[in-house]
Protein backbone atom coordinates (compact mmCIF):
# COMPACT_ATOMS: atom_id res chain seq x y z
CA UNK A 1 0.00 0.00 0.00
CA UNK A 2 1.52 3.62 -1.02
CA UNK A 3 1.95 6.69 1.11
CA UNK A 4 -0.94 8.99 2.09
CA UNK A 5 -1.24 12.00 3.51
CA UNK A 6 -4.02 12.64 6.46
CA UNK A 7 -4.79 16.15 7.63
CA UNK A 8 -6.13 17.33 10.68
CA UNK A 9 -7.52 20.94 11.06
CA UNK A 10 -7.74 22.69 14.62
CA UNK A 11 -8.06 26.66 15.27
CA UNK A 12 -6.77 29.00 17.64
CA UNK A 13 -7.54 32.62 18.31
CA UNK A 14 -4.34 34.74 19.19
CA UNK A 15 -2.89 38.39 19.34
CA UNK A 16 0.62 39.64 18.00
CA UNK A 17 2.60 42.49 17.03
CA UNK A 18 5.53 42.00 13.85
CA UNK A 19 8.00 44.35 14.97
CA UNK A 20 12.06 44.41 14.76
CA UNK A 21 13.64 45.69 17.71
CA UNK A 22 16.79 46.36 15.89
CA UNK A 23 14.89 48.41 13.24
CA UNK A 24 13.75 51.69 13.14
CA UNK A 25 9.89 52.79 13.42
CA UNK A 26 9.98 53.62 9.43
CA UNK A 27 11.99 50.59 8.81
CA UNK A 28 9.50 48.24 11.16
CA UNK A 29 6.39 50.38 9.35
CA UNK A 30 7.68 49.80 5.67
CA UNK A 31 8.35 46.08 6.56
CA UNK A 32 5.65 45.10 8.47
CA UNK A 33 2.58 47.71 7.44
CA UNK A 34 -0.19 47.70 9.98
CA UNK A 35 1.06 44.24 11.44
CA UNK A 36 3.92 46.74 13.07
CA UNK A 37 1.50 49.02 15.20
CA UNK A 38 2.87 48.70 18.79
CA UNK A 39 -0.16 47.41 20.76
CA UNK A 40 -0.36 44.37 18.68
CA UNK A 41 -3.89 43.29 16.67
CA UNK A 42 -5.59 39.47 16.62
CA UNK A 43 -6.65 36.45 14.14
CA UNK A 44 -8.17 33.81 14.04
CA UNK A 45 -5.43 31.39 12.74
CA UNK A 46 -6.41 28.31 11.10
CA UNK A 47 -4.04 25.08 11.61
CA UNK A 48 -3.76 22.27 9.13
CA UNK A 49 -1.25 19.52 10.53
CA UNK A 50 -0.76 16.95 7.96
CA UNK A 51 0.81 13.69 8.36
CA UNK A 52 2.39 10.90 5.89
CA UNK A 53 2.12 7.13 6.11
CA UNK A 54 1.65 3.78 5.03
CA UNK A 55 -2.33 2.88 6.70
CA UNK A 56 -1.79 0.35 8.63
CA UNK A 57 -3.25 -3.53 7.08
CA UNK A 58 -5.26 -4.48 10.19
CA UNK A 59 -6.39 -0.98 11.53
CA UNK A 60 -6.45 0.63 8.04
CA UNK A 61 -5.13 3.92 9.56
CA UNK A 62 -2.46 5.79 9.00
CA UNK A 63 -2.19 7.33 12.30
CA UNK A 64 -4.47 7.32 15.68
CA UNK A 65 -6.66 10.79 14.70
CA UNK A 66 -7.73 10.91 18.33
CA UNK A 67 -3.89 10.67 20.12
CA UNK A 68 -3.25 13.36 16.47
CA UNK A 69 -6.14 15.84 17.96
CA UNK A 70 -4.78 15.40 21.66
CA UNK A 71 -1.18 16.13 20.45
CA UNK A 72 -2.71 19.42 18.52
CA UNK A 73 -4.42 20.55 21.38
CA UNK A 74 -1.71 19.72 23.95
CA UNK A 75 0.89 20.90 22.41
CA UNK A 76 0.00 23.98 20.10
CA UNK A 77 -3.68 25.32 20.59
CA UNK A 78 -3.79 24.90 24.69
CA UNK A 79 -0.66 26.92 24.90
CA UNK A 80 -1.12 29.31 21.78
CA UNK A 81 -5.30 30.08 22.09
CA UNK A 82 -6.39 33.55 23.50
CA UNK A 83 -2.71 34.54 23.92
CA UNK A 84 -1.01 37.80 23.12
CA UNK A 85 2.15 35.82 21.65
CA UNK A 86 4.88 37.92 21.89
CA UNK A 87 4.09 38.61 25.50
CA UNK A 88 2.73 35.00 26.51
CA UNK A 89 4.57 32.13 23.93
CA UNK A 90 8.21 31.72 23.64
CA UNK A 91 10.17 31.71 21.56
CA UNK A 92 8.29 34.83 20.31
CA UNK A 93 9.73 36.93 22.94
CA UNK A 94 12.56 37.12 21.24
CA UNK A 95 11.94 36.33 17.22
CA UNK A 96 9.13 37.83 15.19
CA UNK A 97 5.60 36.26 15.22
CA UNK A 98 5.00 36.16 11.46
CA UNK A 99 2.98 33.10 10.29
CA UNK A 100 6.18 31.53 8.70
CA UNK A 101 8.07 31.71 12.12
CA UNK A 102 4.65 30.74 14.06
CA UNK A 103 4.62 27.71 11.94
CA UNK A 104 8.49 26.39 12.20
CA UNK A 105 7.41 27.05 16.05
CA UNK A 106 4.84 24.49 15.83
CA UNK A 107 6.69 21.75 13.74
CA UNK A 108 9.45 22.26 16.34
CA UNK A 109 6.43 21.71 19.44
CA UNK A 110 4.91 18.95 17.18
CA UNK A 111 7.22 16.50 14.79
CA UNK A 112 9.04 14.31 17.66
CA UNK A 113 5.57 13.71 18.77
CA UNK A 114 3.77 12.53 15.77
CA UNK A 115 6.92 10.23 14.75
CA UNK A 116 5.57 6.86 14.54
CA UNK A 117 6.01 3.17 13.17
CA UNK A 118 4.01 4.16 10.43
CA UNK A 119 3.67 8.37 9.94
CA UNK A 120 5.94 11.07 10.72
CA UNK A 121 4.53 14.71 10.25
CA UNK A 122 4.35 15.97 6.68
CA UNK A 123 3.89 19.53 6.75
CA UNK A 124 2.62 22.36 8.93
CA UNK A 125 -0.03 24.93 7.22
CA UNK A 126 -0.94 27.96 9.05
CA UNK A 127 -3.66 30.40 7.65
CA UNK A 128 -3.36 33.45 8.84
CA UNK A 129 -6.71 34.94 6.77
CA UNK A 130 -8.13 33.06 4.90
CA UNK A 131 -6.13 34.77 2.48
CA UNK A 132 -3.07 34.16 3.37
CA UNK A 133 -0.94 30.77 4.29
CA UNK A 134 2.13 29.39 5.00
CA UNK A 135 3.62 25.86 4.58
CA UNK A 136 6.45 24.69 6.34
CA UNK A 137 7.75 21.30 5.44
CA UNK A 138 10.52 21.21 7.69
CA UNK A 139 13.48 21.16 5.74
CA UNK A 140 14.78 24.50 7.18
CA UNK A 141 13.84 25.95 3.74
CA UNK B 1 8.86 27.57 3.19
CA UNK B 2 6.16 28.32 1.08
CA UNK B 3 3.51 31.29 1.43
CA UNK B 4 0.03 31.51 -0.83
CA UNK B 5 -1.70 34.54 -1.00
CA UNK B 6 -5.14 34.86 -2.76
CA UNK B 7 -6.53 37.81 -4.77
CA UNK B 8 -9.81 37.87 -6.67
CA UNK B 9 -10.59 39.77 -9.70
CA UNK B 10 -14.19 39.61 -11.40
CA UNK B 11 -14.47 39.41 -15.19
CA UNK B 12 -15.92 37.97 -18.57
CA UNK B 13 -15.21 35.38 -21.04
CA UNK B 14 -16.48 33.28 -23.84
CA UNK B 15 -14.97 30.36 -24.78
CA UNK B 16 -14.62 29.83 -28.17
CA UNK B 17 -12.07 28.62 -30.52
CA UNK B 18 -12.23 29.52 -34.08
CA UNK B 19 -10.76 26.10 -35.92
CA UNK B 20 -13.52 24.57 -34.46
CA UNK B 21 -17.61 24.90 -36.10
CA UNK B 22 -20.48 26.40 -34.39
CA UNK B 23 -22.12 22.61 -33.68
CA UNK B 24 -18.78 22.11 -32.57
CA UNK B 25 -17.81 24.84 -30.15
CA UNK B 26 -21.31 24.23 -28.38
CA UNK B 27 -20.88 20.45 -27.79
CA UNK B 28 -17.14 21.47 -26.01
CA UNK B 29 -17.92 24.60 -24.24
CA UNK B 30 -21.54 24.58 -23.89
CA UNK B 31 -23.26 27.33 -21.99
CA UNK B 32 -19.73 29.39 -21.73
CA UNK B 33 -19.93 28.95 -25.56
CA UNK B 34 -22.87 31.67 -25.60
CA UNK B 35 -22.05 34.04 -28.00
CA UNK B 36 -22.05 37.77 -26.08
CA UNK B 37 -19.91 36.26 -23.06
CA UNK B 38 -20.58 35.63 -19.29
CA UNK B 39 -18.56 36.50 -16.32
CA UNK B 40 -16.90 35.25 -13.12
CA UNK B 41 -15.58 36.01 -9.72
CA UNK B 42 -12.45 34.52 -9.94
CA UNK B 43 -9.66 33.74 -7.42
CA UNK B 44 -6.15 33.27 -7.97
CA UNK B 45 -3.84 31.53 -5.25
CA UNK B 46 -0.18 32.89 -5.73
CA UNK B 47 2.45 30.24 -3.92
CA UNK B 48 6.02 31.80 -3.33
CA UNK B 49 8.25 29.52 -1.70
CA UNK B 50 12.16 30.50 -0.15
CA UNK B 51 14.44 30.69 2.95
CA UNK B 52 12.77 32.78 5.55
CA UNK B 53 14.71 35.60 5.85
CA UNK B 54 16.08 36.58 9.53
CA UNK B 55 15.44 40.03 9.35
CA UNK B 56 12.19 40.17 8.44
CA UNK B 57 11.09 36.66 9.73
CA UNK B 58 9.44 36.38 5.82
CA UNK B 59 9.77 34.47 3.46
CA UNK B 60 8.58 37.52 0.70
CA UNK B 61 8.36 41.19 1.09
CA UNK B 62 4.23 41.38 0.76
CA UNK B 63 3.79 44.95 -0.03
CA UNK B 64 5.78 43.68 -2.86
CA UNK B 65 3.91 40.63 -4.19
CA UNK B 66 0.83 42.49 -3.81
CA UNK B 67 2.02 44.94 -5.95
CA UNK B 68 3.17 43.09 -8.62
CA UNK B 69 0.18 40.88 -8.62
CA UNK B 70 -1.60 43.87 -8.92
CA UNK B 71 -0.28 45.73 -11.73
CA UNK B 72 0.20 42.61 -13.93
CA UNK B 73 -2.92 40.84 -13.27
CA UNK B 74 -5.53 42.46 -10.95
CA UNK B 75 -6.06 45.63 -12.59
CA UNK B 76 -5.65 44.32 -16.54
CA UNK B 77 -8.03 41.37 -15.87
CA UNK B 78 -10.52 43.19 -13.08
CA UNK B 79 -13.56 44.61 -14.62
CA UNK B 80 -12.53 43.47 -18.19
CA UNK B 81 -13.79 41.16 -21.12
CA UNK B 82 -10.97 38.73 -21.33
CA UNK B 83 -11.35 38.26 -25.15
CA UNK B 84 -11.76 41.68 -26.09
CA UNK B 85 -9.45 43.33 -23.80
CA UNK B 86 -6.15 41.36 -22.75
CA UNK B 87 -4.47 40.66 -25.49
CA UNK B 88 -3.34 37.23 -25.22
CA UNK B 89 -6.90 36.16 -25.44
CA UNK B 90 -7.00 37.31 -28.90
CA UNK B 91 -5.70 34.44 -30.37
CA UNK B 92 -6.00 31.87 -27.35
CA UNK B 93 -9.35 30.16 -25.87
CA UNK B 94 -9.37 32.42 -21.91
CA UNK B 95 -10.40 29.09 -20.62
CA UNK B 96 -8.55 28.95 -16.90
CA UNK B 97 -6.04 26.67 -17.52
CA UNK B 98 -4.84 28.97 -20.48
CA UNK B 99 -5.50 32.17 -17.70
CA UNK B 100 -3.09 30.36 -15.40
CA UNK B 101 -0.51 29.88 -17.67
CA UNK B 102 -0.55 33.32 -18.84
CA UNK B 103 -0.46 35.08 -14.82
CA UNK B 104 2.13 32.81 -14.49
CA UNK B 105 4.49 33.95 -17.91
CA UNK B 106 3.09 37.59 -16.66
CA UNK B 107 4.46 37.43 -13.16
CA UNK B 108 7.31 35.50 -14.09
CA UNK B 109 8.54 38.23 -16.66
CA UNK B 110 8.33 40.97 -14.00
CA UNK B 111 9.68 39.16 -11.18
CA UNK B 112 13.28 39.62 -11.33
CA UNK B 113 12.44 43.58 -11.72
CA UNK B 114 10.98 43.03 -8.16
CA UNK B 115 12.67 40.24 -6.61
CA UNK B 116 16.64 39.90 -6.35
CA UNK B 117 18.26 36.47 -7.19
CA UNK B 118 18.40 34.20 -4.32
CA UNK B 119 15.05 35.63 -2.48
CA UNK B 120 11.78 34.33 -3.26
CA UNK B 121 10.77 31.92 -6.26
CA UNK B 122 7.11 31.80 -7.59
CA UNK B 123 6.01 28.40 -7.25
CA UNK B 124 3.14 27.93 -8.61
CA UNK B 125 -0.42 29.70 -9.32
CA UNK B 126 -4.23 27.77 -8.88
CA UNK B 127 -7.09 29.73 -10.42
CA UNK B 128 -10.79 29.00 -9.58
CA UNK B 129 -13.51 30.35 -11.75
CA UNK B 130 -16.14 29.71 -9.64
CA UNK B 131 -15.87 28.04 -5.72
CA UNK B 132 -16.24 24.81 -7.62
CA UNK B 133 -13.09 24.10 -9.32
CA UNK B 134 -9.13 24.97 -9.41
CA UNK B 135 -6.49 25.13 -11.73
CA UNK B 136 -3.00 24.76 -10.56
CA UNK B 137 -0.33 25.70 -12.84
CA UNK B 138 3.51 25.11 -11.88
CA UNK B 139 5.66 28.42 -12.71
CA UNK B 140 8.58 25.68 -13.72
CA UNK B 141 6.45 24.76 -16.66
CA UNK B 142 6.21 28.20 -18.31
CA UNK B 143 8.43 29.91 -19.83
Amino acid sequence: MGVMLVTRRAEFSASHVCRNPELSEKENRELFGAAANPHGHGHNYVLEVTVEGTPDPVSGMVADLRSLKETLNRRVIEIYDHRFLNREVPPFDRTIPTPENIAIDIWRRLASHLEGPRARLHNVRLYETPDLYVDYFGDGA
Amino acid sequence: MRLTRKYRFSASHRLHAPQFGEAENRALYGKCNNPFGHGHNYEIAVTVGGPVEERSGRVVDLALLDGLVRREVIEPFDHRNLNEEVEAFRALVPTSENLGREVVRRLKQNWRAVFPAGGPRLECVAIAETGRNAFEVSAYEIE
